[in-house]
């Protein structure tokens, strides 16, 4: 019973992180219809930025309640800052073309950075992983008995982390002018154009919302997994994809809901059965949600527009 | 017309003592066969995938996975009747038969899965099916790894080295032939239909799921193909031979040479495959170069993501576009309508 | 080109429409003899590598006659010795070590110097590197000089293969040293054994790798008794008597390693618990570990990377996992110490040297490969100077430079002084040798006690 709880707890630590991205996919999906593959790779970026400087505030500092502030702040308007560039000179310039191409984009984009960042020249890290700080100090908050169910203080900041962001963001979406506009555009961007609403910057302004998500997430997978490395954005890039599609792609309740429950099925896949399969779980989950219900779990069956 | 029966085989007809006499004269060359034999297994996965990619418009990042399916099958296939022997035939008759029979075996099951993976995925628009045929590569990749049978990560070995420049080059023939011939086929207007725009092929009456699962299931055979040929001229074929990297390089190939012209994947995809080869033999035959010829590995992949980027920006229909080789040879006569 | 021209004009006046197969043929024609003109360079390349090159292709082509080497190797040796003999530029660098114009012994090496494994072939490199080196200074072996000529495999099987047949029959080598990986030795192998010429593996551990045949030796211990040293270890020392395993599922050597100390650990009177399993590069490992958890093992076995392990260490303890961690070479690197912080301290690992072993012909490899490459040695780099070593040691005393005397004499290595430890090469041509248990430290790994073989 112990273990069944540790598992829960687990499966919901790691959950919170493809909720976390996966915030960031839904998003730009539902501006751009377009599948942002890079998203893991800014993500990863963005960990490198809160790695270095986490590495030169230095350990005590590094853990302040200020340090923290800065490295997630850094982290963040850094991500926000790429991940404007990459939709201003990746993606705009492609906007009239069709999707492929910008789908193409997205995949060079997120080659060259997963393997850029593994050169080991100039401002670069190389492909070696690096060991996070632990700018949250780790310690235990509940503990049952010998350690039977522990919970970290760091599982609880990510997850209440995530949680915020994701009202937050219902929020924003629901209840603010940009939010109004950003749902005209996801409608149609044409008459949305037509109608006022400065159809480029509200893009933008999604971009540099899903990238800072990303960062944030990033973090906190770090503080989680300790590991920093250059491939790290492909796999839950990948996984939070899914993790969008389960909840509806475009809708954001539902990408912290496919999150979650993506983090727990391979949790309890791999605890309890067959812990070689589990790169195969989500794939797996993916194609069964595409036979069985296509629009994920909350979202709407829309007929394409002619 | 009397010569009417002869266009279809004629270029086979063509082309195969032009072959068998390559093949011949260059036996004492392995490492000539070897070169040749993995450029013309990309030109196969190149030509193929463009069928999808190019011709029907549709995104697949999976394509090692069928390789590996036809990789694997074959291998296994031609190894368990390794000292079989046809009784009516001489040795080396009967295992060029075996051989045959395991490609085609390998081909026919990476079209079975790609039948299996295309039919849901097909039938949502062509972002996802680049997610699904990720995902079917990794599964496939896991599922290697995790079977006994298989050799798991050690990989499978023991294959009978059977290819030769002649079944290579031939089988990168025919793909090329075939999807030349899809494309000027009733078959590939409609293909093309649905890459110049879904919405108006189906309302045009085009079964547009029907017509992408065919080209996928036609790619995914030729796919199995070169992974069967390239499991008989490398001693042991191991799961990280068939990594999402391998299917983005070739998708580098497609894009570069223009998604839909099939001579520019040939084309890329010969060059791609021997300028590293040859980066690496100069670099690295210097004790100094060692270094270097790492570096420039190392920048393989960013130089290749790069490249997509900036294609997709300047020039995104690719060197050639979906025109093909000799349409840029300048002619008197009107040429045939472009598609 | 003219003939294809023929060709696709009179297609063309077969054809009734423009598309079809005559641009099919001149486009097949056009790959083929981009093929082909791409491959002419690697040729010239070998032949203005240097002077050099022309004696030893000659050697090759003398010693294919003398000792009646495989038909094919003697029949293209000939021309290779022609092709190499036109005049050529001087870019000499192209055989490690080799003084210009002298009399050399070509050997090769195959290696991954680029992609994922690359540290482990550069590490391997630069330990055959320096043992060449060594030999040279103390006057080569029968009176020539030793060079190596290196391939790069990128770490891949196909590759190795094509590097074997490069340096088999393009070479002329007359033994060749490689490679790290089992899975890139098993793709070699076949190769060497089919021309007769002698192979040594530094370091692969995999025992199919030497089960090809009689031409490959390896100067290392195998995975039966790595994992028979660590359940022994485990029962012996730390008196344990249950176990749980913690594998890689991507990696042969790591499902090896599980399956011998299962085996092993079973057989001394213990119990394997669980088995779980992930796959390099994960960096999530709680629901394995809750998992072996639940059956509390005195001993967690992680056979893998150092990568890996570093993380698994650190979610063993969050997550309240008492047992003793174990593990083998693969954890040694500076990089386990930094991600596996504080947690991986006072875990143990079966390895094939202690970088702080006192004897003093360890102690001088340390020192010169220090002072040449700015770096503490690991085991790769002690087991590829080994290597050259121990073939340097067999060129010396075979009855002639052929195949099968190299062979013999490779077989007969007895006792020979390595700076990983004595080899012996037992019947089935793997290194019988003892292996080092070390403990994980404060940044160091500490000397613990020796395993002899079969004790």
């Amino acid at each position: 019973m112990s273990d069944f709880a540790q598992h829960l707890i687990n499966g919901i630590a790691s959950g919170t992180i493809y909720a976390l991205v996966a915030l960031g996919y839904t998003m730009v999906y539902g501006v751009l219809k377009l599948i942002n593959f890079a998203h893991g790779d800014v993500m990863m970026v963005g960990c490198y930025m809160g790695y270095a400087v986490a590495q030169s505030l230095g350990g005590d500092d590094a853990s302040s309640f200020l340090g923290v502030l800065l490295v997630f702040s850094v982290a963040m308007a850094g991500c926000g800052l790429v991940g404007f560039l990459v939709e201003r000179f990746g993606y705009r310039p492609l906007r009239e073309k069709p999707r492929l191409t910008a789908l193409i984009t997205s995949i060079g984009i997120s080659f060259t950075l997963s393997y850029g960042f593994q050169l080991d020249m100039g401002f670069l890290p190389g492909a070696a992983p690096r060991a996070f700080p632990e700018i949250i100090r780790p310690h235990e908050l509940f503990v049952v008995g010998d350690y039977d169910i522990v919970i970290w203080n760091w599982q609880v900041i990510s997850f209440a982390i995530a949680i915020v962001m994701m009202l937050g963001l219902q929020f924003l979406v629901y209840r603010t002018r940009f939010g109004r506009a950003m749902r005209a555009v996801s409608f149609d961007p044409k008459t949305a154009g037509l109608m006022g609403i400065a159809t480029d910057r509200v893009i933008s302004g999604t971009f540099i919302l899903g990238s800072s998500l990303a960062a944030c997430a990033g973090l906190l997978y770090a503080i989680k997994d300790t590991a920093v490395q250059p491939m790290m954005g492909l796999y839950v890039g990948l996984k939070a994809f899914v993790a969008a599609v389960i909840g509806g792609i475009g809708h954001v309740p539902g990408a912290v809901v496919g999150g979650l429950l993506l983090g727990l099925i391979e949790e309890f896949v791999v605890g309890y059965t067959a812990s070689t399969w589990r790169d195969a779980v989500a794939f797996g989950f993916l194609i069964v949600v595409l036979l069985g219900r296509p629009e994920g779990l909350f979202g709407k069956a829309v007929a394409e527009k002619v | 017309m009397s010569r009417e029966w002869i266009k279809g085989p004629l270029p086979v007809l063509v082309v195969l003592p032009i072959l068998s006499v390559l093949t011949y004269a260059t036996t004492d060359m392995p490492f000539f066969i070897y070169l040749a034999s993995i450029t013309g297994v990309n030109v196969i996965l190149a030509v193929s995938l463009n069928i999808v990619n190019g011709i029907t418009g549709q995104f697949s990042i999976g394509h090692a996975g069928f390789m590996a399916v036809g990789a694997y099958a074959a291998g296994y296939f031609s190894r368990a009747l390794a000292g079989v022997q046809l009784v009516f035939l001489p040795e080396v008759v009967s295992d060029q038969v075996i051989f045959l029979v395991a490609v085609v075996f390998g081909g026919m099951l990476a079209a079975l899965f790609g039948f299996l993976v295309g039919l849901p995925s097909l039938r949502l628009r062509g972002d996802y099916l680049a997610i699904v045929t990720l995902g079917f590569g990794e599964i496939i990749r896991v599922f290697l790894q995790n079977t006994e049978a298989l050799g798991r990560a050690l990989g499978l070995r023991g294959i009978p080295q059977r290819s030769s420049l002649l079944a290579v080059w031939m089988a990168a023939f025919l793909t090329i032939l075939v999807a030349r011939r899809i494309v000027s086929s009733s078959h590939g207007r409609s293909l093309l239909a649905i890459r110049e725009d879904e919405v108006a092929a189906e309302a045009m009456g085009v079964d547009t799921t029907g017509y992408k699962v065919r080209a996928f299931v036609v790619s995914s055979f030729f796919a199995g193909v070169a992974g069967a040929l390239f499991a008989h001229f490398v001693p042991i074929i191991n799961p990280s031979s068939f990594t999402f990297v391998k299917s983005m390089e070739i998708v580098v190939m497609i894009v570069a040479g223009g998604l839909g012209s099939t001579t520019g994947a040939v084309l890329t995809a010969i060059i791609l495959t021997l300028l590293p080869e040859q980066l690496r033999t100069v670099l690295t035959s210097g004790a100094e170069g060692t270094d270097l010829a790492q570096r420039v590995d190392q920048l393989r992949m960013p130089i290749y993501g790069a490249t997509l980027v900036a294609l997709m920006l300047l020039r995104p229909q690719g060197l050639f576009g979906t025109r093909e080789l000799w349409d840029l040879w300048p002619r008197s006569q009107p040429k045939a309508s472009d598609p | 080109m003219s003939a294809l021209r023929l060709i696709s004009d009179s297609l063309k006046s077969n054809r009734p429409k423009g598309a079809g197969s005559r641009p099919l043929v001149l486009c097949l024609g056009l790959g083929m003899a981009l093929v082909v003109a791409c491959q002419k360079k690697p040729g010239e390349g070998a032949s203005e590598a240097s002077p050099e090159r022309a004696e030893v292709s000659k050697t090759g082509a003398g010693q294919a006659v003398h000792s009646g080497q495989a038909a094919t190797a003697g029949a293209g040796a000939g021309a290779e010795a022609a092709a190499a003999e036109k005049p050529a530029s001087d870019s000499a660098a192209a055989a490690l070590g080799a003084p210009e114009g002298g009399d050399v012994i070509l050997l090769g090496e195959v290696g991954s110097l680029t992609g994922a494994q690359a540290t482990f072939g550069i590490s391997t490199r630069n330990g055959i590197e320096l043992a060449i080196r060594d030999i040279n200074e103390k006057g080569g072996v029968r009176g020539k000089k030793l060079a190596v000529r290196v391939y790069d495999n990128q770490g891949k099987p196909e590759e190795s293969a094509n590097a074997m047949t490069r340096l088999i029959a393009q070479d002329k080598v007359v033994l060749i040293l490689g490679e790290v990986a089992s899975t890139n030795s098993l793709a070699m192998a076949p190769k060497a054994q089919a021309s007769q010429v002698p192979m040594i593996s530094p370091s692969s551990t995999n025992p199919k790798v030497t089960e090809v045949g009689d031409y490959i030796f390896r100067v290392c211990f195998i995975d039966p008794f790595q994992g028979f040293v660590m359940a022994k270890f485990a029962r012996d020392h730390l008196k344990a008597t249950s176990a749980a395993i913690l594998k890689d599922q991507k990696s042969d050597y790591s499902i090896g390693l599980t399956e011998v100390f299962t085996e092993q650990f079973t057989k001394l009177g213990g119990k394997v618990v669980s088995t779980e399993a992930y796959a390099q590069g994960d960096t999530d490992f709680r629901a394995q570990l809750t998992a072996i958890r639940r059956t509390k093992p005195d001993v967690l076995y992680i056979p893998g990377y150092y990568t890996d392990v570093g993380l698994i260490a650190r979610q063993a303890k969050q997550l309240g996992v008492k047992s003793v961690l174990l593990g083998s070479d693969g954890w040694e690197s500076a990089k386990l110490f930094e991600l596996g912080g504080t947690a991986i301290e006072g875990s143990y690992l079966s390895n094939h040297y202690a970088m702080n072993d006192p004897s003093p012909a360890a102690k001088a490899f340390r020192e010169k490969y220090k002072a040449a490459y700015g770096a503490t040695p690991d085991s790769l780099a002690a087991l590829g100077y080994d290597a050259a070593m121990v073939a340097a040691d067999a060129l010396a005393r075979a009855k002639d430079l052929s195949g099968p005397s190299v062979r013999d004499a490779i077989a007969a290595t007895k006792d020979f002084p390595g700076v990983a430890g004595r080899i012996s090469l037992n019947d089935k041509r793997n290194a019988v040798k003892p292996a080092v248990v070390l403990k994980v430290g404060n940044g160091t790994l500490e000397y613990v006690t020796t395993i002899q073989p079969d004790a």
